[in-house]
């Protein structure tokens, strides 16, 4: 595989940048493989990656029904953090952090890791409260929080309303400063590339129509490029996992629903930090191009569209230019939806199943992307050795029934509602 | 915008409406022997079926009655609503 380096990029300036490798093939399936993961976007293609690294795994085949990194992984709003109270959630997403921290070093991928911090505004008093006891479960856990005042944050985003009369005043909030956001389509193809350098087959426009179980093991996938082979298979399809669950008489603590973020047009550097509302949902950070990436609440209802509804865009602009004013002037360039496999007390499904050779990663709600290389990390371990890591062994199927959820918002099992 | 048709006031944009969730979902029976997997499946559990699903909707800013939607959800076409205690015609 070509290394990528500034030598590499003026050797290449001298060809007219013709003579590129490919970044990963595009091969035909083979017969069988060692392990099939289904789901070529980020989680996928990172559980191929840490499969082929940590365990040498290499004959793997990722099935992806549309293109890599056409789902979620570049549907996101690019966030990192991990600001979690729970020790489960804490660990984890810390893991991931770390991860993130070197993975352009690692994967010789720029994936534009941007530590620009994530501010969880406070609008009262009870909620400096629960923000300090946040932050305090967050450094007890060895991760970066800072509590922040009002006068703090007059200093970082001066533009906020901060004026006597607003309907939730900024009382001060919380900042995780290694947070921040990474480019969502380089994090996908930085895997992809590793992967296939390793010998991982990505396949592309292939869909998985059923799967070949005999005696509760797994024997195969069927396709719509034929039938493949394996004694392993890793699920890893967010906002479908149900439509294959059914294929494999499971029934999942999940629901689809459609959430959206939209852009506006790019403008001079503004907002330094990802910053969240904390009387409503809205989050907003800049990108490197300059648009305001915005996003907020699910739309509502059941939803398997790639595409929203207008209310919810309105919605949470309202709670946007209740904090940002002077975003009421941007013009908005494009909105977008991805589809959420929302679980039922908001954190993620990474585990064996009834199935032998069947693993499933879902449930990741809106916190997907900033989980995708610690989730890749545990998959792989949780598939080449049959069974889980520490640090994904309470994300298993059975809290739905021994009462050890990890409800990290506390709003039940209604996810329309949070 | 859905525009929902409330079986007491007739057709309303979405705004007016708030969503209540999975409509064929028993409660387990009281008074009964209820095992702990009846009660896992009934609050944790879902169909989350690609295509028509039966749902519950509250027209929080209308009548506040409850009614069932029978609408699918990857197109986000509405086929019928009705009252609580009749049944939706999935024709």
């Amino acid at each position: 595989m070509q290394n990528y380096s500034v030598f590499s990029l003026v050797k290449n300036a001298f060809t007219n940048h013709e003579n590129w490798e490919v970044a990963w093939k595009d091969p035909e399936p083979k017969k069988e493989y060692d392990v099939i993961i289904v789901g070529g976007g980020g989680h996928g293609l990172a559980t191929a990656y840490y499969l082929a690294k940590e365990h040498g795994i290499t004959n793997v085949a990722i099935l992806e029904k549309g293109w890599i990194g056409g789902g979620n992984v570049g549907r996101n709003t690019t966030i990192l953090r991990s600001n979690y109270m729970f020790d489960s959630n804490a660990h984890f997403y810390e893991f991931g952090m770390k991860l993130w921290e070197t993975l352009s070093q690692e994967l010789n991928y720029n994936v534009m890791y941007s530590s620009r911090g994530i501010i969880n505004l406070a609008h009262s008093d009870a909620q400096m409260n629960a923000y300090a006891r946040r932050g305090n479960s967050m450094r007890l856990n060895g991760i970066d929080a800072i509590l922040l005042g009002r006068d703090d944050l007059k200093k970082m985003i001066p533009f906020a309303d901060f004026s006597d009369t607003c309907r939730f005043p900024i009382h001060g909030g919380l900042m995780q400063p290694r947070g921040g956001t990474a480019r969502h389509d380089a994090v996908a193809w930085g895997y992809a590339r590793q992967a296939d350098s390793m010998g991982v087959d990505i396949i592309q426009n292939c869909e998985v129509t059923g799967f070949d179980v005999n005696n509760g093991k797994i024997e195969g996938v069927q396709t719509s490029r034929g039938n493949i082979k394996t004694k392993k298979v890793g699920l890893c399809v967010a906002g479908s996992t149900t439509l294959l669950a059914d294929m494999l008489n499971m029934r999942l603590p999940i629901e689809a629903h459609v959430l959206q973020a939209c852009v506006s047009e790019p403008v001079k550097p503004l907002l330094h930090q990802v910053v969240t509302f904390g009387a409503g949902h809205f989050y907003c950070s800049q990108s490197d191009k300059g648009e305001m990436v915005m996003g907020g609440d699910l739309d509502g209802y059941n939803s398997y569209a790639q595409r929203g509804n207008m209310p919810m865009i309105q919605h949470v602009l309202t709670g946007g230019l209740a904090v940002f004013p002077n975003f009421s002037r941007l013009k908005m360039l494009r909105t977008w939806g991805g589809i959420m496999d929302m679980s039922m007390d908001g954190s993620p499904i990474i585990d064996k199943t009834h199935i032998e050779g069947v693993y499933l990663n879902c449930g990741w709600c809106y916190g997907g992307f900033k989980a995708t290389p610690s989730s890749g990390f545990v998959f792989a371990h949780t598939i080449a050795q049959d069974q889980v890591h520490k640090l994904n062994s309470d994300f298993n199927l059975e809290r739905f029934h021994s009462g050890k959820i990890i409800d990290e918002k506390g709003v039940g099992p209604k996810p329309w509602i949070g | 915008m859905l525009e929902i048709k409330c079986p007491f006031c007739g057709k309303r944009s979405q705004n007016e409406f708030s969503y209540g969730g999975d409509a064929t979902i028993q409660r387990p029976q009281l008074g009964e022997e209820i095992s702990t997997e009846d009660w896992d499946n009934f609050v944790y559990f879902r169909d989350n079926p690609r295509g028509k699903h039966s749902e519950l909707w509250h027209h929080v800013s209308g009548c506040r009655q409850w009614f069932k939607v029978l609408r699918d959800t990857a197109t986000h076409e509405i086929f019928d609503t009705c009252k609580m205690n009749e049944d939706l015609n999935d024709q």
